[in-house]
């Protein structure tokens, strides 16, 4: 679950720089990004960045406080009016990867605000997939990740769909 | 520990649940669990039902095969419950606003003051400092009180293993993971992070203020925080929790509390205890022998230690 850094820009960018006034100059835009190459239950694939750009037009929609669009959330607002991370461009610039780790959870000061910051996975499957309901888009989770073997295992599916009878007394006995 | 210690020895029947309001005289202080006690908050209103939770508890715990595939949906026609063979289950439920339906993961809940626990007389429970409650199956001698006693119904009976663990549950995944801290498998493979562990006491603060920022979102109320003296597992949602199948009629009170008034019936326990003891071995050997041709041959977490 990790996006790739952003390389440098293809002629589609700056078609894609002419279509979108809301896009700052001097950032590289992506075409792709390939997406949850870490993991072993699904393959990687590569989400089409320039295809939500086209439909969607606004970058903020999903890079909330960046790439230099303001900050639209009402409750950012409260402290953010002049002072976002306009910066920081890349999901996994803000979302951990490891959010409850040890280390993740002693950080954690109650007296901070961002204390919740979604992980690196949950932003995007919040993001892509309550997006995607609203927007009638594909939100089954195979419809974007293709399944290992190893993946079928552990879900128990596909060539490892259970054949056993259902086992006796395997009720829980009450 | 001190409420076990005065408990030890004293023999609980499962009795000891249905017993009337507790009574005020017999408080002896709040125990307001471990300080470090670390817990899970549910926000349903995140949950899409995948089950992946289903699955990576499945494979954390080495249980048995399911009987349908971890992404069959089928299965939320009807209302499941942990079993032996699964410790943890999600559950659809329609709710009355009429609102696309809510998807809630139960497990035990790791209470503060666990009634499974407080009633098994062989001292088969252990809440650890990190808020897991564990069992040792070398001792449970399977009379199933902790059935009875728990008010989430959630211990569930091994008719299948011959030896070790005879009730089984989620451990919080305590020997795997909790206790080098790290969260527990569900947990980390949940994709929309429903699940988000932490300290409880961080956990109740992070749940209140999802609440005040989106106040739209989320029925004002955290399942767990008070709830039978409060729980580890703590939970969010969009409607009032007896809509998504958790019981509010539980109270705040911890069950130990109607134990403690239960204590002035202990001496007449004591004398009809032999009795009882060997009604619940029967009872537990008897079942030993049906249904034992289906062998599991996982261990269970104390092969695992
Ligand atoms: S939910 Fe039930 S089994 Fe789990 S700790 Fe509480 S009383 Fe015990
Ligand atoms: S905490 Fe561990 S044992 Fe409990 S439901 Fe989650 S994966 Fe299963
Ligand atoms: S993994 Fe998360 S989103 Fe999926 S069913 Fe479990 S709690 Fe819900």
């Amino acid at each position: 679950m990790q996006t790739k850094g952003f390389w440098p820009a293809g002629v589609m960018v700056i078609l894609l720089l002419a279509a979108v006034p809301g896009i700052s100059r001097g950032i590289t835009v992506p075409d792709t990004v390939t997406l949850n190459s870490q993991s072993k239950l699904y393959k990687p694939f590569d989400f089409n960045h320039a295809k939500h750009i086209q439909i969607m037009r606004e970058c903020s929609y999903c890079h909330h406080h960046t790439t230099g669009t303001l900050v639209q959330d009402p409750n950012c607002i409260r402290c953010h009016r002049n002072s976002s991370k306009t910066k920081i461009v890349s999901c996994r610039g803000c979302h951990l990867a490891d959010p409850f780790s040890a280390a993740a959870i002693k950080e954690n000061n109650p007296k901070n605000y961002h204390n919740d910051t979604p992980s690196l996975k949950a932003a995007m499957h919040r993001n892509c997939i309550d997006c995607h309901e609203k927007m009638k888009g594909p939100s089954g989770c195979q419809d974007c990740h293709q399944r290992t073997k190893e993946g079928d295992a552990f879900y128990n599916s596909g060539e490892f769909v259970p054949r056993n009878k259902p086992a006796k007394g395997g009720h829980s006995g009450h | 520990m001190k409420r076990r210690d005065f408990l030890k020895g004293c023999l609980i029947s499962g009795a000891a649940a249905s017993l009337g309001p507790p009574s005020k005289s017999w408080a002896v202080g709040s125990f307001e669990g471990y300080p470090d006690a670390m817990g899970v908050l549910v926000d349903t209103t995140r949950c899409i039902g995948c089950r992946s939770c289903e699955a990576a508890c499945n494979k954390e715990q080495n249980l048995p095969e399911p009987q349908l595939p971890f992404d069959d949906t089928s299965v939320f026609e009807e209302k499941r419950r942990t079993t032996e063979n699964a410790y943890t289950v999600v559950n659809r439920y329609e709710t009355k606003d009429g609102q696309k339906p809510s998807y809630r993961k139960m497990q035990c809940n790791h209470c503060n003051e666990p009634a499974c626990l407080t009633s098994c007389f062989v001292n088969a429970y252990t809440k650890t400092k990190e808020g897991a409650v564990i069992y040792n199956g070398k001792v449970c001698v399977g009379c199933r009180t902790c059935m009875v006693a728990c008010p989430f119904n959630i211990p569930a009976y091994s008719y299948s293993s011959a030896f070790g663990p005879v009730i089984k549950k989620c451990v919080l995944c305590y020997h795997t993971r909790l206790k080098f801290g790290r969260p527990p498998a569900c947990v980390e493979i949940c994709p929309r992070e429903a699940l988000t562990f932490g300290l409880r006491k961080d956990l109740i603060k992070i749940g209140h203020e999802r609440i005040r920022a989106t106040p739209d979102r989320y029925f004002d109320h955290i399942y767990g925080e008070n709830e039978l003296g409060g729980t580890s597992w703590l939970y969010l949602s969009r409607v009032p929790a007896e809509q998504i199948g958790l019981d509010e009629t539980v109270g705040n009170e911890p069950i130990i509390s109607n134990v403690k008034e239960f204590l002035g019936m202990v001496p007449m326990v004591l004398t009809i205890w032999p009795a009882l003891f060997t009604g619940f071995h029967l009872l537990a050997t008897r079942n030993k022998e049906h249904g034992d041709d289906h062998h599991n041959h996982s261990e269970q977490e104390d092969g695992k230690k």
